[in-house]
């Protein structure tokens, strides 16, 4: 087995006094897509918040490439190659499409040959690009929020429910380019409730409930499993069928 | 929560953003609305340009100010000691040029502004990173002691300036080139209002181009929409935050340095005194907002000037009225910032 | 009997208890033990700062309120007593008439400002007290026809309470009992029976649901409490013990201005007397006003000693100026605020 990109071990966050994540233990793998899946509440959201250094953790240990994250600060975390797609999306709505890009860039100005490959995968952005993001709708914000992650190379993406609110013909567009994002050096890992989604893209799973991890292993083997879906989605899964 | 049909799929025109053009519209409407009550419009011309003056020297020391609060939710209650710290910095020019001061030259009088706002803007923003580091960043996210503590910093500047200057008031006359007025038909308008207005003008056209044309305005303006993401960027925005805590204190410096010539007199309170007038036109503006402070600032001045002139005893009563009456409208100001 | 009057809320430190007992003593004989009248003067200011610094705490440590208008309504109670003495006659119906009107007014402004920005976050409210109270002076020394303006009012107050006034003939421990010697243990008992309502009402249930507020207002309202409507009335209450404070001002001085009542300054000086005395305790309010008042009457002095003794350094002697006492307490106040936060009452709770 190759040594995992990112690997967490007895996490434990704290939000105010409410206590999060219970000892959160797992590792993506370099390369492709792993999902974190769970229902409401099961600590998803405050998992990447804590690998993004948003919060902070108050015990346990987040290696990524043998740095460990929990001691540094958020700009320095994003500055390993880490990019984050939050749940609200965290766009710029008084910026311009093209300005939300130029702040993701390290570099003076984004590569015009990656510019072209990301309007391959979202057109709208193209359209849009002198627009202010406030304007977009809910889809082509998500569609930014994703450009912005992937306008440079990073070694690993965090994406918070990329499909929340989305209409279908929108998601479908997601799952193609997360299909040929699948084809670059990315390492993905990548919380969801759509089940349907999930099972689509995902090669690695990890599935959550009250802060802990309660199952790691591969997407299709869980897809295959009814009862093991079953006993550790419970009922929210019916509802997303 | 977005419901698109799916015939508006991914590159279907989103709707046109409107631009708020009403707020703009105020200030206009304002004036106009006063060239019946004031009556003649001589006085009206003369009236308005006074409040326009005041307006941009107003702007000049709020903007920092609406800024620092847009970034990190920091509000310094001791913002008005960089405005009274830049004027007294105009007496280290003034006293010992006085000949430069007093000389007929254009030029020279010129000279003589630039070096105090120069010397003040540095003094004000070398200070001014000394009170972040100092006063505001071990009370960073408290709100209650934020308060205090700066106050307090207010308190002990305040108190330096006595120290250092003396309890007496210092007269401080403008220039040679900005004494006096010129005739505009009627109206006399006095020389120092006209390059108060061209300054203050001259101060919003440059904040505009570096908020939009610059990568470092870029990141201000999205830390002030959303912090968090511009740090999961990859960029410090403590860094940026204490930029900006500088600028803006240099810029209260410059303003300090205006009003300092404008009042003539200076006293260590002075700041302190105009930070009423500065917290209301932040609130009307919509805290965070640089363009919703430079129209807060004309309508505040302008309202001020004109019932100054219609009605003497209720003048600053109105400003509190027109704050009122913009947050039944707006409550969050003419310019709300988008946050998270 | 004491477990009553002080609410069950002791002061928890034989420092702290001694330091109470010596204010409450010293400012119950002070008639007597220091005859004169600028002792007299400081003690009765002690009196009614003590009143209106424990107000200003049930707002701000209390309550978590940051306001800039408590010297607004510290001033209405005065302008109100004072006004009314002043247009009718030098009766108690007029004093009473004044201070009901005062109140009123008062806690209508309070409630009025209350719901507007108290709903919004701390510093709106801080922004908009500030700007308000700012008008109210301006208007107060505007309206000279109604207030006298800069100069404020001079009146006459009840024949009991006039300097020329003997409650009997005689001396008691070689002081003449005078109108003047009434109208301090008035101030007083007032002060004294404002401060232990104040106790109380901090000890309420109502208090403990102000400071579960003040901890946690989210927590608080899930639990099922109109945190708006608890902050309100508190800022009504804070600006009713204000008007108190400041008609028993008025009776004392015989004398309302806005220098003496609605000045940005004594704003400040009462954010400093809170803070240095400790937030949230009522008996920090009462050692911040008293260590306060003395200062700004006896450090003074002390300064100006000091200033003599160092002439010829550079600097030194400018920065012990008696007038530059404040810059003193103003450092003091913010290292108050980083490093001991709950004030010198916290500070001798804890050993």
């Amino acid at each position: 087995m190759a040594e995992p990109l990112l690997s967490l071990s007895g996490v434990n966050t704290k939000i105010g006094r409410y206590h999060i994540l219970h000892g959160v233990d797992f590792a993506v793998p370099k390369g492709g897509i792993t999902m974190l899946l769970g229902r409401n509440g099961a600590g998803k959201t405050t998992t990447l918040r804590t690998i993004m250094g948003l919060w902070r953790a108050a015990e346990g240990s987040i290696r990524f490439e043998g740095t460990d994250l929990a001691r540094l600060s958020t700009p320095e975390i994003a500055r390993l190659g880490i990019a984050y797609v939050p749940e609200n999306m965290g766009i710029f709505a008084d910026l311009t499409v093209r300005e939300n890009l130029v702040l993701a860039t390290r570099e003076r100005a984004p590569d015009p040959r990656r510019l072209q490959w990301i309007f391959g995968l979202f057109p709208a952005l193209e359209k849009f690009y002198a627009l202010a993001a406030g304007a977009l709708s809910g889809g082509q914000k998500q569609m930014l929020s994703i450009a912005r992650a992937i306008i440079e190379p990073r070694k690993l993406m965090l994406v918070d429910e990329p499909t929340k609110g989305l209409a279908p013909s929108i998601i479908r567009n997601m799952i193609a380019a997360f299909r040929e994002l699948k084809r670059t050096e990315t390492t993905i890992l990548l919380v969801e409730q759509n089940f349907m989604f999930a099972e689509s893209l995902g090669d690695g799973v990890a599935v959550m409930d009250d802060g802990k991890i309660r199952h790691t292993g591969a997407m299709q083997a869980l897809a295959a499993d009814r009862d093991l879906q079953q006993r550790l989605l419970g009922l929210h899964l019916d509802a997303h069928q | 929560m977005t419901t698109m049909p799916a015939a508006r799929s991914a590159t279907a025109a989103p709707p046109a953003i409107k631009r708020d053009w009403l707020p703009i519209l105020l200030v206009p409407a304002l004036a106009a609305a006063a060239l019946p009550l004031v009556g003649s419009f001589p006085g009206w011309l003369t009236l308005t340009v006074a409040g326009l003056a005041m307006g941009m020297m107003i702007f000049i020391m709020a903007s920092g100010l609406t800024l620092v609060f847009g970034l990190m939710d920091v509000l310094n209650f001791g913002h008005g000691v960089f405005i009274s710290i830049g004027a007294f910095a105009v007496t280290l020019i003034v006293l010992p040029l006085a000949t430069l001061v007093q000389a007929d030259s254009v030029l020279m009088n010129v000279a003589v502004l630039l070096l105090c706002a120069v010397v003040a803007m540095v003094l004000t923003g070398a200070l001014g990173w000394a009170f972040e580091r100092a006063i505001v960043r071990p009370v960073y996210g408290q709100h209650l002691k934020q308060i205090l503590v700066t106050m307090g910093g207010m308190i002990v500047a305040e108190q330096l300036i006595h120290v250092l200057w003396g309890a007496d008031p210092i007269s401080v006359p403008p220039p040679e080139a900005f004494r006096g007025s010129v005739l505009i038909g009627e109206a006399a308008i006095e020389r120092y209002r006209i390059l108060a207005v061209a300054v203050g003008l001259a101060v919003f056209a440059a904040m505009l181009l570096v908020l939009n044309r610059t990568k470092i305005g870029l990141l201000i303006r999205a830390g002030v929409e959303n912090g968090e993401m511009v740090e999961a960027l990859g960029y410090r925005i403590r860094r940026l935050f204490v930029g900006v805590f500088v600028a803006g204190s240099a810029l209260a410096g410059l303003g300090g340095v205006m009003w300092a010539f404008y009042r003539q007199t200076l006293t260590p309170g002075m700041g302190m005194e105009v930070m009423v007038l500065i917290f209301i036109v932040i609130i009307v503006g919509g805290l965070g907002s640089v363009g919703g402070c430079f129209l807060g600032s004309l309508l505040v001045a302008l309202v001020a000037n004109y019932t100054g002139f219609l009605a003497p005893k209720v003048a600053l009563g109105s400003n509190i009225l027109l704050m009122v009456l913009i947050l039944m409208w707006r409550p969050q100001g003419l310019y709300p910032v988008a946050k998270r | 009997m004491l477990t009553q009057l002080l609410s069950g809320d002791f002061p928890r430190s034989r420092a702290l208890t001694a330091i109470l007992i010596a204010i409450f003593v010293l400012l119950a004989l002070a008639p007597f033990l220091f005859p004169g009248t600028k002792p007299l003067n400081v003690a009765a200011k002690i009196c009614y700062f003590i009143v209106l610094v424990a107000s200003y705490d049930l707002l701000l440590g209390y309550t978590g309120i940051v306001s800039f208008a408590h010297t607004m309504f510290f001033g209405i109670g005065g302008y109100g007593v004072g006004l009314a003495l002043y247009n009718w006659d030098a009766s108690w119906l007029a004093v009473l008439a004044g201070l009901v009107v005062a109140l009123a007014v008062s806690i209508v402004l309070s409630l009025v400002i209350g719901l507007v920005s108290l709903r919004v976050r701390t510093i709106f409210f801080a922004m908009i007290t500030l700007a308000v109270a700012s008008a109210f002076a301006i208007l107060a020394s505007q309206l000279s026809s109604l207030t006298g303006g800069e100069d404020g009012r001079s009146f006459s107050v009840p024949t009991l309470l006039r300097p020329s006034f003997r409650l009997f003939e005689g001396e008691v421990l070689g002081v003449a009992f005078t109108g003047r010697i009434v109208v301090y243990y008035l101030v007083f008992f007032l002060s004294l029976a404002l401060f232990l309502t104040m106790i109380r009402i901090v000890n309420s249930p109502f208090g403990r649901v102000l400071q579960a507020i003040r901890e946690n207002t989210f927590r608080a309202e899930a639990i099922g409490y109109r945190t708006v409507v608890y902050r309100t009335i508190a800022n009504c209450l804070g600006a009713g013990m204000a008007t108190m404070a400041g008609a028993l001002m008025a009776l004392w001085l015989r004398y309302i201005g806005p220098d003496t009542s609605l000045s940005f300054a004594i704003m400040i000086d009462i954010l400093l007397m809170v803070v240095i005395g400790g937030m949230g305790t009522m008996y920090g309010a009462a050692i911040g006003a008293t260590i306060f008042i003395l200062a700004q009457n006896y450090l003074q002095s002390l300064m100006g000693l000091a200033s003599k003794s160092l002439e010829g350094l550079p600097l030194l002697p400018k920065l012990l100026h008696p007038d530059r006492w404040l810059l003193w307490l103003g450092v003091l106040f913010i290292l108050s605020v980083y490093f001991f936060p709950t004030g010198i009452v916290g500070k001798l709770r804890r050993k």
